[in-house]
């Protein structure tokens, strides 16, 4: 296989809910390894965008592709195996597992082992020596043994990542990764996603423009569910309807 | 400590016939068949989230299978039980595929809608399941030559036979793959983004309990010797449903006590009683304001609380 140009590509993709139009001839491409920053207002439709881009959504026309193959058409656990991975603008963790259980999940998600019915899951010590390996990236190494209920919620945030960190993925989609944050939970996980090795190309919505623009080398403005601008950072931030969107003409 | 609990439950459990009377063995025997029945249900209900209304398909499937061959194909014991438990596990795949198009209410009114097929079949395709008067005159099998015509005998032929469910049961809950059944029951969307498949995740569990629902069967028929149209009926599964949620549903032990529990109050009270069914509800409403999660999750808190304000 040769490499592919883009590690996703989004391609002229449209959604309505009823008559109510939320993505409007969307496209878009991200390098692999590239870090990408999705921002506009609230309604602007970009989690509606992440969730067609997982396949939890189905776009009414238009495109996915992961790597030159189009996905458009996978159901959700098949673009997990092909390298996608995400997290929720909404915390969606296994509240009465332990921590290390959690990311332990993540892991078997990928692996034939997941099918495995007559050995306990216990069993598989390096499974979660990997699970523990992975929490202590994100800081949370001291807390594996707890259920996620017990946690903070700043800390939750921090395993959401993890559970998608322990997947390696090829393409990252964070939904609003520093929403609720205090300042310093901020910085933390700021530069969790700034070492994110560079086989992952990171797609990122997020609303704390402050933190997130530093992340990002290229960004695309959404507002009433098409793409108003789409370039380099740099770009982007100096344009006039980047300003017009974000603080009224 | 709990080791030495369980020694002696396992010797109590095994030396129940010689110091009570044979309708307590036989009383015995049918909690048994009950609790691998409710066991199988609770794989659905407590830990993959799928609450049936139609496990008793199972249970009917296997035991009418067995009857009809053994009876009127000429099977013997053997060729009779593995075609029965073949039967039913194919039955809970079709099933398993026509119900899991749906989840939560939706899929309890398909389970529902399709054990009351069976049941109209077994009462009116009368050719073929005599129905209403059931199908009588089956005999018990005897297993390397052991007969089960007593009480003792087949209490211990149950015993053993629930023991390897419950310990079948129990490994499969806790394997990686019992873990993805929790996580589909919890998280269904982020165990798809994670690269679980959940309804193959679901269907193999569906089908994994419609195979204990078939065991439960055989007992079931091999117990009474006889085989009507009720046990495939909607109360035979909200008897067992009743059973889960009463003792707890997701908890190892709690279909095994409120399955129990469902028995005795059947066999003491109809004795009184002649709505007995009232007073079943009524000590279900109990539980429910009691202890809401179940019988063993409340003890289970109390016994905790208990020890916490000892200290």
């Amino acid at each position: 296989m040769t490499a592919a140009r883009y590690a996703l590509e989004i391609i002229h993709l449209n959604k309505a809910f009823g008559g109510l139009p939320v993505t409007q001839d969307v496209s878009m491409s991200i390098c692999p390894g590239e870090r990408h920053l999705i921002i506009g207002p609230n309604g602007a439709g970009k989690t509606t965008l992440f969730n067609q881009v997982t396949g939890d959504l189905k776009p009414n026309s238009g495109q996915v592709k992961l790597f030159g193959v189009d996905v458009t058409r996978l159901a959700p656990f098949k673009r997990a195996h092909a390298g996608l991975s995400r997290t929720y603008q909404i915390i969606t963790l296994f509240a009465h597992d332990t921590l290390e259980h959690n990311v332990a999940l993540g892991l078997l998600g990928l692996r034939p082992t997941r099918w495995q019915m007559w050995r306990p899951l216990s069993r598989y010590r390096e499974l979660a020596t990997e699970a523990r390996r992975t929490l202590d990236r994100v800081g949370l190494l001291h807390l594996a043994d707890h259920p996620v209920s017990d946690i903070a919620y700043g800390e939750k945030r921090r395993v959401e990542l993890a559970m998608a960190l322990a997947q390696q993925p090829k393409v990252l989609l964070l939904d609003e990764p520093l929403a609720g944050l205090s300042n310093t939970e901020r910085s933390t996980v700021k530069a969790l996603i700034a070492s994110i090795p560079r086989q992952t190309a990171v797609v990122m919505i997020e609303h704390d423009m402050d933190t997130a623009l530093d992340l990002a080398e290229t960004v695309t403005l959404l507002n009433y569910g098409r793409v108003i601008l789409d370039g380099p950072r740099d770009q982007v931030i100096a344009d006039e309807r980047t300003r017009e969107v974000y603080l009224g003409p | 400590m709990s080791r030495l609990a369980l020694a002696i439950l396992a010797v109590l459990l095994a030396a129940f016939p010689f110091f009570a009377g044979d309708f307590y063995v036989n009383l015995g025997s049918q909690i048994l068949i009950a609790a691998i029945f409710a066991l199988s249900l609770n794989l659905l209900v407590g830990y993959g989230g799928m609450t049936s209304l139609g496990h008793a398909s199972f249970l009917g499937v296997a035991a009418y299978l067995s009857a009809l061959l053994t009876t009127r194909y000429g099977f013997g014991h053997g060729a009779g039980a593995l075609l029965s438990i073949i039967g039913t596990t194919l039955t809970a795949a079709c099933f398993g595929v026509i119900a899991l198009r749906a989840t939560g209410l939706g899929f309890l009114m398909i389970t529902l809608a399709l054990s009351q097929v069976l049941w109209g079949l077994a009462y009116r395709m009368s050719n073929v399941t005599n129905g209403d008067n059931g199908i009588a005159g089956l005999t018990r099998p005897a297993p390397f030559g052991i007969a089960l015509d007593s009480p003792a005998a087949f209490y211990w032929f149950a015993l053993i036979v629930t023991v390897f469910a419950f310990v079948m049961m129990a490994v499969f809950v806790s394997s990686a793959f019992g873990s993805s059944l929790k996580g589909v029951r919890d998280q269904p969307r982020r165990m798809a983004a994670l690269g679980f498949n959940p309804w193959m995740i679901r269907w193999i569990a569906f089908v994994y309990a419609g195979f204990w629902g078939g065991v439960s069967g055989l007992l079931y028929v091999y117990y009474h010797k006889y085989i009507h149209p009720t046990s495939l009926s909607i109360t035979s599964s909200a008897e067992a449903l009743l059973g889960v949620i009463a003792g707890g549903s997701g908890t190892a032990a709690g279909p095994v006590v409120g399955a129990t529990l469902v028995l005795l109050l059947k066999n003491y009270a109809s004795a009184y009683l002649e709505r007995w069914n009232m007073l079943l509800g009524l000590v279900f409403l109990f539980i429910v304001l009691v202890m809401p999660t179940g019988i063993i999750p409340g003890l289970t808190r109390l016994t905790a609380r208990w020890r916490g304000g000892a200290r």
